[in-house]
């Protein structure tokens, strides 16, 4: 073998107490493997991945001057890297080791004895062939930018944010919105302690504000994303807010100063149930506390014709300023915490709920912020003509476990509609019900809430809604009044149909991923789940990683969650990144993809194939070139490149080939 | 007078196009037969068998054979210039990787002597004669040689030193080829006698191929106005390009035609079709299932366009039998 002098082999098989030894003849495949080409020594063992098994290793090297180990027990995927130390820590290359899977692959799914003893000495002998052509290789290391992006201002954002700032790192928090606060901060109440969404989440909003090293940029989006772990180049667009955030002192003089007298453009958040005027701050405790403009609205912006009376008033601060540029920044950053967040399910959708025909039907969300004493009634529940509701229905599972929206459980609706209940109760005294799927309260002090709302007269109905309908009425009596709506469900606990005229109606809309995720998705490199939530790299294991090393998950971007699970997730990819960062080096698998770059034809095929976008073309030279960085070593490029040109470490053709060779060679 | 380098030239199943090919190299020839004394040339000067057989072991300086090898003749009379010859040159697609004739290891042997001598539409054989290898009439007796079952390149049957590739080689080629016989500087035995990098290269097209293809359907080239500066892959030709050994200077694509592979793979490929199948595959723009088989459909002849020389050295080899 070129230059790889006398090869000499130590076989070993692994007993794995009886998981392998109680099918496998492991003594018969250590003899077998023992007069294999190059093996020196070929021996059983009880467990090779405890300290006396590596120790057996580490002694044979030197010993019998060992210089390719070959170890037949479990996946690579659990001992590989133990096995590879081992080796390491006798004096030879790590990657001079080669696995035999013939415990997953062999006794867990085989239970003829003398098959799999002959299972196991054709892997061994694929293996002993395999090795001969295996090549010293270099684990290298990557430097780690230490600063940090958090994309999302809502709670995850924030409290990652918050996280690593605490730990001293730089953190960019870019959030596309004026404020900082998400969805979070149009919330009144949260369940299970009621206790005010605004009181907990405003104080770490001035946290943010405040933080020397936290670097906050709202009304500003993230455009491109190059680079790899630990070395991302993000350009960020600062939207033009046509106030200067470094001159405005938030005194709201502006707003009291504009031409229009009174709100007339719907106000985002108070979803449309008031109005604002061009110049605006979302919420008072809005961070930053800087007004933003709406261009399209504004008559200086979008006619050019106004008296400026927002500027007269600014005066010398002249912190409002038409000519405002949006403005590109580009930051190094080392990690990557995605807290984009969810959209709510769009109720006009399931148009038999009624949601745009009748007045008297609500989201949630709108019901949130008519309980908010800073809502747009001053937490008054009101009907639009002004009366109190004295009936009222909650219809859980709007747009979730449904297999023509939404499949999945949105899983916070059936407790924030027992909160909601809760709430318009004790507001108005109505007689409220709660029609369900099933009711959901796992996790700490949901049945008891649950059970302390459905012990406060909440009428529980557990039904799925068929119908709303306009309730048929006298039309002399309705006094200009909004008619009442008749919720229609089979109450399967009774087994029969009800029909229930109520004056108001709100739709628990589950919650569903942000409308531009998948372009989110595709500039971060990362993968969806089925529904289009962002996938984490194993759902147990490795909940706040990604595929794409450096990038990390926190809240809601990655699947429905309440705010507690929220913010741990954000407290664990916050410290998923700190760890990355901290460690100042990334360490390299060697097992990566490269080009012969003489004899690469630049035809570009291997491209548009990597699923990690690992391989550019390089213009200049015109041939293909592998960020190693970038590379998984997934060999999707090795196999497809069309001249043979792209080869990987350890999988190296010769090596492949040897390894099929041995399989097939029956003995 | 030091004796001049002798040279052997001898044709297997090809077309003949290799042969041309040498009288390509227009007066260059004459330079060349200069050079070397030419011992064996069957399709050009008067030499039998016999004469070969009288020569002594090795001492043919190099011989070029053209053409797969499917007879029993052309297998005697390879095996017999391998011992009479110091060096073997496969000689253009055919004797490099099984060729065009190749194609026919789609089908057994029984499936082409009936179609052959039965079943196509110009044959009138009501008594269904076949050839056989021995006929006797009035006590003389003919001989022919027999078929085998499979087509084979050159390799496949005797050792060979150097392969010249292409159908047919360029004279360009060859001529290197012959010069590097003269001087003695020959690559390492086994080596294909071209540049070891894919066409692509050296193709007039390369800065006009999109990164991604996104090919919607396969268009054959007769039935399109291909743009003649534009990447045909680009335009839903099939290009073997990308797939195959360059030194041609694209000669198609210069013609406006895609290239067909002739050259075989580089060097670090074992099966040519198979590599451009998976990357013209993975440029097809279509996610379901249906879409997919849709768009290759409009690849009328796989085999035929991704193995057009190269089936007998491929790892697909041939099919199995068919007939019982």
């Amino acid at each position: 073998m070129k230059g790889n002098g006398e090869i000499r082999i130590g076989f070993y098989i692994c007993h794995c107490g009886s998981n392998i030894a109680g099918v496998i003849d492991v003594e018969r495949v250590a003899e077998y493997a023992g007069t294999l080409p190059g093996v020196v020594v070929s021996r059983d063992y009880k467990y090779m991945c405890s300290d006396p098994g590596q120790d057996l290793l580490r002694q044979d090297i030197a010993e019998h001057r060992l210089n390719r180990i070959v170890v037949a027990s479990c996946s690579p995927l659990l001992h590989e890297q133990t096995f590879r130390r081992a080796a390491e820590a006798g004096g030879i290359n790590p990657y001079f080791v080669q696995m035999v899977n013939i415990r997953e692959h062999g006794t867990w799914v085989h239970d003829d004895a003398e098959y799999m003893t002959g299972k196991a000495m054709d892997l061994a002998r694929a293996a002993a062939l395999r090795v001969y052509a295996h090549q010293p290789l270099e684990r290298k290391q990557v430097p780690i930018k230490p600063d940090v992006l958090v994309v999302g201002g809502g709670i995850a954002g924030i409290h990652a944010a918050l996280t690593m700032a605490d730990a001293g790192k730089h953190v960019y928090l870019v959030e596309r919105e004026p404020t900082i606060g998400g969805h979070m901060a149009q919330f009144d109440k949260t369940f299970p302690t009621l206790d005010c969404a605004a009181c907990i989440l405003t104080p770490k909003m001035t946290a943010v504000r405040a933080h020397p090293n936290i670097t906050l940029w709202t009304w500003s989006e993230v455009e491109k994303v190059d680079g790899f772990i630990g070395n991302y180049t993000v350009t960020v667009k600062r939207k033009a807010r046509y106030v200067d955030e470094d001159l405005c002192v938030g005194c709201m003089e502006c707003i009291e100063a504009c031409v229009y007298k009174r709100g007339k453009f719907d106000d985002e958040f108070n979803v449309g149930l008031s109005k604002r005027k061009p110049v605006y701050i979302p919420f008072p405790q809005a961070v930053p506390p800087v007004p933003v403009i709406d261009a399209g609205n504004c008559l200086h912006l979008s006619k050019g014709k106004c008296k400026d009376t927002c500027v007269e008033i600014c005066g010398d601060r002249k912190a409002i300023n038409f000519e405002i540029e949006p403005e590109y920044q580009e930051i190094e950053v080392g990690a990557v915490v995605l807290a984009t967040g969810f959209q709510p399910f769009d109720a006009t959708r399931i148009p038999y709920y009624g949601y745009g025909k009748y007045p008297n039907v609500y989201t949630a969300l709108e019901l949130e912020r008519l309980v908010n004493a800073s809502g747009p009634t001053g937490g008054t529940v009101r009907l639009p003509d002004g009366r109190t509701p004295e009936r009222v229905a909650i219809v859980h599972c709007v747009g979730s476990r449904d297999e023509h929206y939404n499949r999945w459980c949105s899983r916070v609706c059936c407790m924030y509609s027992l909160k909601l209940a809760h709430l318009v109760k004790e507001k108005t005294g109505a007689e409220v019900f709660n029609f369900y799927i099933d009711m959901r309260a796992p996790g700490k002090s949901m049945e008891e809430f649950y059970n302390r709302v459905s012990t406060e007269g909440v009428h529980l109905v557990r039904g799925r809604v068929a119908d709303v309908y306009a309730e048929q009425t006298d039309e002399k009596k309705t006094n200009g009044q909004i008619g009442r709506v008749v919720i229609q469900a089979e109450d399967t606990l009774i087994g029969r149909i009800r029909k229930i005229p109520v004056d108001m109606l709100i739709l628990s809309t589950g919650l569903q991923p942000q409308h531009d995720s998948e372009d989110i998705r595709r500039m971060f490199n990362i993968s969806c789940s089925a529904g289009g939530f962002f996938l984490e790299r194993h759902p147990k294991l490795a909940p706040v990683n990604t595929f794409t090393d450096g990038i990390f998950l926190a809240g809601t971007c990655q699947g429905p969650k309440d705010i507690p699970d929220t913010v741990a997730q954000a407290g664990a990819a916050a410290s998923e990144a700190l760890a990355l960062i901290d460690r100042g080096v990334f360490e390299l698998e060697p097992n990566t993809a490269y080009v012969l770059e003489e004899e690469c034809s630049g035809c570009k095929s291997c491209i548009p194939l990597c699923p990690y976008t690992a391989i550019a073309f390089e213009e200049e030279k015109k041939k293909a070139e592998i960020n190693e960085a970038l590379c998984k070593g997934c060999g999707t490029c090795v196999a497809s490149c069309p001249s043979g040109s792209i080869r990987q470490h350890l999988f190296e053709d010769e090596e492949i080939y040897r390894e099929i060779h041995g399989l097939l060679a029956y003995a | 007078m030091s004796e001049k380098p002798k040279i052997g030239l001898y044709w297997c199943a090809s077309c003949g196009g290799c042969e041309e090919s040498v009288v390509d190299l227009a007066e260059d020839i004459l330079g060349v037969v200069e050079a070397v004394d030419i011992v064996f040339w069957p399709v050009a000067m008067d030499f039998k068998r016999a004469d070969v057989e009288a020569m002594e072991d090795g001492s043919i300086t190099a011989t070029l054979i053209n053409g797969a090898v499917r007879t029993s003749e052309q297998e005697e009379m390879v095996r017999l210039l391998r011992r009479k010859s110091a060096v073997v040159i496969a000689y253009g697609s055919c004797a490099h990787l099984g060729g065009i004739p190749g194609l026919a290891n789609q089908f057994d042997r029984e499936q082409i002597l009936r179609y052959v001598y039965e079943e196509a539409p110009t044959v009138s054989n009501e008594a269904g004669t076949r050839p056989s290898t021995e006929h006797r009439f009035n006590g003389d007796r003919a001989t022919l040689p027999s078929f085998h079952h499979a087509v084979r390149a050159l390799d496949q049957v005797i050792d060979v030193d150097y392969y010249i590739p292409g159908c047919a080689p360029t004279p360009k080629l060859l001529k290197q080829a012959v010069e590097a016989l003269l001087t003695g500087a020959l690559p390492p035995k086994g080596s294909v006698i071209a540049p070891d990098i894919a066409l692509c290269e050296e193709c007039p097209r390369k800065d006009s191929k999109p990164e991604d293809l996104h090919i919607e359907r396969f268009h054959r080239p007769h039935a399109v106005m291909a743009d003649p500066d534009t990447c045909l892959l680009a335009q839903g030709i099939v290009c073997m390009g990308p797939a195959t050994r360059g030194g041609c200077e694209a000669l198609c694509i210069k013609g406006n035609m895609p290239c067909t592979g002739c050259f075989g793979p580089t060097s670090r490929v074992r099966d040519q079709g198979a590599k451009i199948l998976s990357s013209v595959a993975a440029s097809i723009d279509a996610e379901e299932e249906a879409d997919i088989i849709a768009t290759l459909e409009t690849i009328p002849d796989p085999i035929g366009t991704f193995y057009r020389y190269g089936l007998p050295g491929s790892f697909l080899r041939k099919s199995l039998s068919q007939s019982s």
